[in-house]
């Protein structure tokens, strides 16, 4: 049997049962760290489609950051009662429905119709060496060297704004 | 593909204006007086940018691969984004000392959200839409909840925030539908194959899904819910800089999406949605403005209208709607401007005098507002030789021209009702006995900006066709 093979059924297993685990979980702090657990396994299927740098972002910004930051502000809610949110609430549980139902019925359409009319890159070099870190990097300072710099602007901006709302008391 | 200097000597507006955001961020750290600097280096700043982008208006670039517009239409929105600003800076001077929120940051916000502003208008790509979008948006959540000890400006800044948000994933999704298709975000290439793209039904899922986002955010009818409450909660000044040079940046980008629509003078299969949301904003802002006692609510739902009536032009689709549309969201930032400065004047602290009663009898006591609140007021209304009336003529007529004379009536309607509550305000100042004494803080800056919109209402109606004549000579190009 093929490495690559076994390493994508290893990942996507992880990643499957995790994401059951994260959902039938009552304790949300650990349903948090099962999707850490998926989120490392994502990183691990897109390392085996040559998407370094994805895998990379995946593990520091979602697992790494914001996860964290989940956990943080899970461990200090002090959120006990966690079956209260869906039960009695049942437009919220119809409103779930039909949005699963959507999301689910577009999969579909594309699955069953769209495979055709969706030209897929035939050049396999090149789709290979896209995912790299030095060719994103070169990409976001060439081409994309303007919606890099304002993403940056953006940040600076909801920092300030973070600030001046979060701040204590002014002077 | 390699950038020349060329190409950064084309974008210098943006870079004067991040540089300047740069700067200012560090007058305001590390000098004590920095914060009474700041509203000076930003009109600076602007004027700048202004100037530059006069420069710019007749010669149009398409600049790092696609992604950056200079120049034409994006140039003559820049102009008018760095006058507003200049315009709400100056009304800012005196109005954040009054009221207690006088913290530096405030310029740095308005600053980066004229940025992103400029980003809107200039973009060639969604990606730059996006960045833009967010990047004006964040700030105007920011500043509307910036007076944190006013109930009313927190529920304000917390329903804008989540409303906004929202609008926000709409157009997300729209964009992810529309690259699912084209497989590029080029806008370049979505207005050169746009009637090809539109035969196909997930585009145009995804490009209804990024108008309705847009929607919420020019404030048409059936996505207007957070106007009133944010208009009214914001501070006068940041309601100022929201209703216009928000709304004028959103039309921006409409116009952007629909660059095909307009440049073939055809129309297209969505001039109905546009039918739909010009019909029912004009009449439901019109309608529910008759009965609002309060001057910031009453703007705020003729700002609805307004929008209404540039969604006219929208349905219209053709060249004459494209002029028409740019002189109106002109007459209309600085009818706005001018109105909400009066506001900002008269009001107390708390906002306590912003109600009908408070002007009673405003001609006697100060007549110098009470008549720039006339013209401002007939001006809005629609009357002839102010700039609003030029405004409604040239987007009326492009509905005829496009064979919906029914939607130019619609619009005349509308304009017949909200004359009624237009010039109850002027009754109010010149007709009524005055109430109780209002205490009226004096404001030479915030006067210099009233002074200033007025003579922009004016010029702009008295001399139409030299604003006019420049549009329509860049759209034949």
């Amino acid at each position: 049997m093929n490495f690559e093979l076994l390493l994508f059924i290893v990942f996507a297993l992880v990643a499957a049962v995790s994401s059951l685990m994260m959902i039938t979980r009552k304790n949300a702090v650990i349903s948090a760290v099962f999707l850490v657990l998926n989120f490392f396994a994502l990183a691990g299927l897109y390392l085996l489609l040559n998407a370094q740098f994805i895998a990379v972002v995946q593990i520091i910004v979602y697992a790494g950051a914001i996860m964290v930051l989940f956990l943080f502000v899970l461990m200090l809610l002090n959120t006990g009662k966690e079956e209260a949110i869906l039960h009695g609430k049942k437009p919220i549980k119809y409103f779930a429905i039909f949005i699963a139902a959507v999301v689910f019925l577009q999969v579909a359409y594309l699955l069953v119709f769209g495979s055709g009319s969706f030209t897929s890159n035939p050049d396999i070099e090149a789709s290979l060496s896209s995912g790299t870190v030095e060719t994103i990097g070169r990409e976001i300072y060439t081409k994309y060297i303007i919606p890099f710099e304002a993403a940056g602007f953006l940040l600076l901006a909801a920092t300030i704004g973070a600030l001046i709302l979060a701040k204590k008391k002014f002077e | 593909m390699p950038q020349t200097t060329n190409e950064y000597l084309l974008i210098l507006p943006f870079l004067v204006l991040s540089a300047g955001i740069i700067v200012s961020l560090c007058v305001e750290l590390f000098f004590r007086k920095g914060k009474e600097l700041l509203p000076y280096l930003s009109i600076a700043l602007f004027l700048i940018v202004a100037y530059l982008s006069v420069g710019q208006i007749y010669e149009k670039n398409v600049l790092f691969g696609g992604m950056l517009i200079t120049g034409g239409i994006p140039a003559i929105f820049n102009l008018l984004f760095a006058a507003a600003g200049v315009l709400v800076m100056l009304n800012s001077i005196g109005f954040l000392k009054k009221y207690g929120f006088y913290h530096g940051e405030f310029y740095l916000l308005t600053q980066l959200s004229v940025l992103g502003m400029m980003l809107m208008a200039g973009s060639g790509d969604l990606v730059t839409v996006f960045l833009g979008l967010e990047l004006m948006s964040i700030p105007f959540y920011v500043l509307v909840g910036m007076n944190r000890k006013k109930v009313s400006a927190n529920e304000a800044a917390m329903k804008y925030f989540l409303l906004g948000a929202f609008a926000t994933g709409f157009i997300v999704y729209g964009i992810a539908l529309i690259y699912g298709i084209m497989g590029n975000t080029s806008l370049i290439d979505l207005t050169e194959n746009f009637y090809i793209y539109s035969e196909n039904i997930i585009f145009i899922t995804g490009f209804i899904l990024i108008l309705i986002g847009f929607s919420f955010k020019i404030a048409a009818f059936p996505f207007h819910m957070w106007v009133p409450d944010v208009y009214q909660g914001a501070a006068t000044n940041v309601t100022g800089l929201m209703s216009t040079m928000g709304k004028s940046a959103a039309f921006s980008v409409i116009f952007i999406l629909l660059t095909a629509v307009f440049m073939n003078d055809a129309g297209s299969k969505l001039g109905n949605y546009f039918a739909v949301i010009a019909t029912l904003s004009m009449l439901y802002g019109s309608i529910v403005a008759l009965s609002q006692n309060n001057l910031k609510r009453m703007l705020a739902y003729s700002s609805i209208s307004h929008a209404g009536y540039m969604a006219i032009g929208l349905a219209a689709g053709n060249k004459a709607a494209l002029a028409g549309i740019m002189f109106y969201l002109a007459a209309y930032t600085f009818m706005n401007l001018g109105a909400f400065g009066i506001i900002s004047i008269i009001e107390g602290e708390e906002d306590k005098q912003t109600d009908l009663n408070s002007y009673a009898g405003l001609a006697k006591r100060f007549p110098f507002l009470a008549g720039m609140m006339a013209l401002i007021m007939f001006a809005l209304a629609g009357i002839p030789p102010m700039a609003g009336f030029f405004g409604k003529y040239y987007v009326f007529i492009s509905a005829i021209q496009s064979n919906m004379t029914w939607l130019a009536l619609v619009g005349i309607l509308s304009s017949v009702i909200s004359v009624y509550f237009y010039l109850r305000v002027v009754v109010y100042m010149y007709f009524k006995e005055p109430g109780e004494e209002i205490s009226v803080k004096s404001d030479y800056s915030a006067y210099a900006a009233v002074i200033f919109a007025g003579i922009l209402i004016l010029s702009l109606g008295l001399f139409p066709d030299t604003f006019l004549s420049v549009i329509e000579y860049i759209i034949s190009v």
